[in-house]
């Protein structure tokens, strides 16, 4: 068992998003993670879908999403090399005078600053999970107030 | 010329061939039926809207065209779902056409407002919500095309009230289902020529043929396929049919109350070829003692299917007579004659079944009945089975040589389904002679549809097989509950006199030698009859694979019995 990541494009009607998800229901399928978006070509959506299963596993959820008519097509790219990006919105516990300690964080992470209340700052880091557990790791001790964290679309590698 | 959605239904329906339809009107559907006068539509106003699916589902397996069931929106749309599940389970194609409130109250929870797309969604191939007239021919074209392509399988079309209403221009050709992008199947030549030599080399193998041999019209090429390589055939409960009975390599049926010579077979091969069939887990019985020396080549239409229950050393993915086609002319012919001599000795300790031990002196058995039954009809009738002790008898002593000669709930197991699936049978196949066999529970379950036979004028005839129990049930309760009979014991009315009050004729037989004579009257009788035949109450299907036990543990039928000469 092991995470695959499968890139499906679906036709862009509603309760096409119910119809996979009740797939993952009902065949037990465990979801690591699922986003949604638009592709280059209109009428056209692209999930990202990464399920926990093993080789036969996958296989078999690629044939059951392509039972579904409204999927045009499935690809699992999990051994195929890919960029990948998460992005996370970490809203941090900063007094004025912890501000400047909090900001230099973010920059040797290479994350913004997208919001600053007399309290809080909210940064924006995209990357590898692992950059943004490192971000987050450091900030725990200013006290992390909240999260949002996305695996965000893979694109593969031109070849 | 504009029309209004209503009359675009019913003209696409008519132009996909459809002629009878199964359904209950009511206030969202009432446009579409009041459309439906103006076409050559045969109506059969169902007693309850499952029946209506089961009356679809029956018409399609008997005759292979899709089945049609039509009701309104809320309870006409869920009172379907059964048999929906059921069509689902067992890949027949059938259409089922709702209607919804108005499109500007759905969300609103309206009178008899139901999400019958959401509810359906895991118990149909596909569904449409269609809320535009505009929309409704496109999805009855594309409807029609995915329920027969492929796996087949039930799909509904939900029609809000002012879509049947409103004007629209219709054009048939443009609302042609478009072709969905998927990649192209294309049979990996390892896989066939891995098949092959697995194929020739084995000394053991076995043919487990599925419902896939009757839904790919691949009896035939089956039958040649097993004579050229000289491989016994097993068949599944939905397999029954798709090669003769009498076929010389036909073992028989497998699993849970198949024989013992044939999941011992299946045990001990060396290769197993599963001809569309999903190795349910009521044929394979505890998984990990399952054919522990088979290769296995599995043969399937849906790639799904493809190692899903049973790992599988070669999976090859399309149309079974096609592929099977293919592969013929590279099967080496085939003697086997040891493998074959060792299954007929296990045959042969066997060979005079259970049923003909039976002894008759003043009982009635069911499997007495049912193989009267297949005498009296020649083995030529259509038979509708219900779910239980019944429909193992019937699959055990009814010997059925053609396809689409028993229909019955496999996957699902939906009591309830013999009466109306009939009605679906004949009408689809006035010629045939069709029969009931049905439980005194199940049929219990949908016997309002007695009222439909009666106003449609049809001439079914009905077996009730009454042991005043829910059999299979108790028989369950008998083995694993310590006869600790909860909720089996059942009372039923006068059958006889519940026949006549829906103006049908009627009668009860409680010995054997009765038997014979009431079946060939009701064949007589110019209309239904219905039998009771009330036979033992506690008797019970052997042999049985307990839930989850290994294939080769059956439970036989413990004490010998007197063989009586008429069963000789």
């Amino acid at each position: 068992m092991k995470p695959h990541t499968f890139v499906v494009t679906v036709e862009d009607l509603p309760g096409v998003l119910n119809r996979i998800s009740s797939l993952f229901r009902r065949r037990g399928y465990n979801i690591e993670s699922l986003t949604v978006g638009h592709t280059e070509r209109p009428g056209v959506s692209r999930m990202t879908l990464v399920v926990l299963t093993d080789g036969p596993g996958a296989e078999r959820f690629e044939a059951n999403l392509y039972k579904l008519v409204n999927v045009i097509s499935v690809a699992d790219i999990t051994d195929i090399p890919a960029v990948f990006r998460d992005l996370a919105m970490i809203k941090v516990a900063a007094p004025p005078e912890r501000r400047p300690e909090i900001v230099h964080l973010a920059e040797v992470f290479r994350a913004r600053i997208v919001d600053l209340s007399p309290d809080s700052v909210t940064i924006e880091i995209t990357g590898g999970e692992d950059k943004i557990d490192g971000l987050l790791d450091v900030l725990q001790p200013y006290g992390v107030l909240e999260m949002a964290h996305s695996h965000d679309p893979q694109v593969s590698y031109s070849v | 010329m504009k029309r209004t959605g209503a009359q675009i239904l019913w003209e696409c329906l008519v132009r996909e061939g459809v002629t009878t339809v199964f359904g209950y009107p009511g206030g969202a559907i009432l446009p579409a039926y009041d459309a439906m006068l103006d076409y050559p539509i045969r109506h059969v106003l169902v007693r309850h809207e499952q029946g209506a699916t089961h009356m679809a589902d029956g018409y399609a397996r008997a005759s292979g065209r899709v089945g049609v069931a039509i009701a309104t929106s809320g309870p006409g749309a869920t009172n379907m779902v059964t048999g929906i599940a059921t069509a689902m389970m067992d890949s027949s194609p059938i259409v089922c056409i709702t209607g919804q409130v108005g499109s500007k109250l759905i969300g609103s929870d309206g009178f008899q407002e139901t999400d019958i797309t959401g509810v359906t969604l895991p118990v149909t191939k596909h569904n449409y919500l269609v809320t535009r007239a505009q929309d409704i021919a496109p999805a009855v074209r594309e409807a029609f095309h995915i329920a027969q392509s492929g796996r087949p399988g039930p799909v509904l079309i939900d029609i809000t009230k002012d879509a049947q209403q409103s004007f629209c221009e219709f054009d048939w050709d443009s609302a042609a289902p478009k072709p969905h992008a998927r990649p192209e199947r294309i049979m990996n030549p390892a896989s066939i020529s891995r098949a092959l030599d697995l194929i020739n080399s084995a000394e053991r193998p076995v043919i487990l043929a599925g419902h896939g041999v009757i839904l790919a019209n691949a009896s035939s090429t089956v039958r040649q396929f097993a004579e050229r390589a000289q491989i016994p055939i097993a068949m599944t409960l939905l397999g029954i049919g798709g090669v003769p009975a009498s076929h010389p390599l036909n073992l028989g049926m497998m699993g849970m109350h198949g024989e013992a010579w044939v999941n011992t077979a299946i045990q001990e091969a060396d290769l197993l070829l599963a001809f569309g069939m999903r190795f349910d887990d009521r044929v394979t019985g505890n998984l990990k003692t399952y054919a522990p020396n088979a290769r296995k080549v599995h043969i399937d239409i849906d790639p799904a299917e493809i190692g899903k229950n049973v790992g599988v050393d070669v999976g090859l993915v399309g149309d079974l007579r096609e592929v099977l086609q293919g592969l013929l002319p590279d099967v080496a012919p085939g003697q086997r004659t040891a493998w074959l001599r060792h299954i007929d000795e296990m045959k042969g300790e066997v060979a005079v079944r259970d049923i003909k031990n039976l002894p008759d002196d003043g009982h009635l058995y069911a499997a007495h009945v049912i193989n009267d039954l297949w005498r009296a009809t020649s083995g030529k009738a259509i038979v509708v089975t219900d779910v239980g002790q019944h429909q193992m008898w019937e699959a055990q002593y009814y010997h059925h040589d053609d396809p689409r000669t028993l229909i019955t709930s496999g996957g699902l197991g939906t009591m309830g389904f013999a009466l109306p699936a009939a009605i679906g049978a004949k009408m689809a196949r006035p010629d045939a002679e069709v029969w009931v066999v049905a439980g005194d529970g199940g049929f219990q379950m949908t016997m309002p549809e007695l009222a439909t036979i009666a106003q449609e004028k049809l001439d079914i005839n009905v077996a009730i097989i009454n042991n005043g129990y829910l059999g299979m049930v108790r028989q369950w309760q008998e083995f694993f509950y310590e006869r600790r009979y909860a909720a089996t014991p059942l009372l039923s009315p006068d059958f006889v006199k519940l026949a006549e009050a829906f103006g049908l004729a009627g009668a009860a037989i409680t010995k054997r030698a009765e038997v014979v004579p009431a079946i060939e009257s009701a064949r007589q009788h110019a209309g239904t009859v219905v039998l009771e035949f009330r036979v033992e109450q506690e008797d019970t299907v052997y042999p049985m694979v307990p839930a989850g036990a290994d294939l080769h543990a059956m439970i036989r039928r413990p004490s010998p019995l007197v063989e009586t000469a008429e069963d000789a």
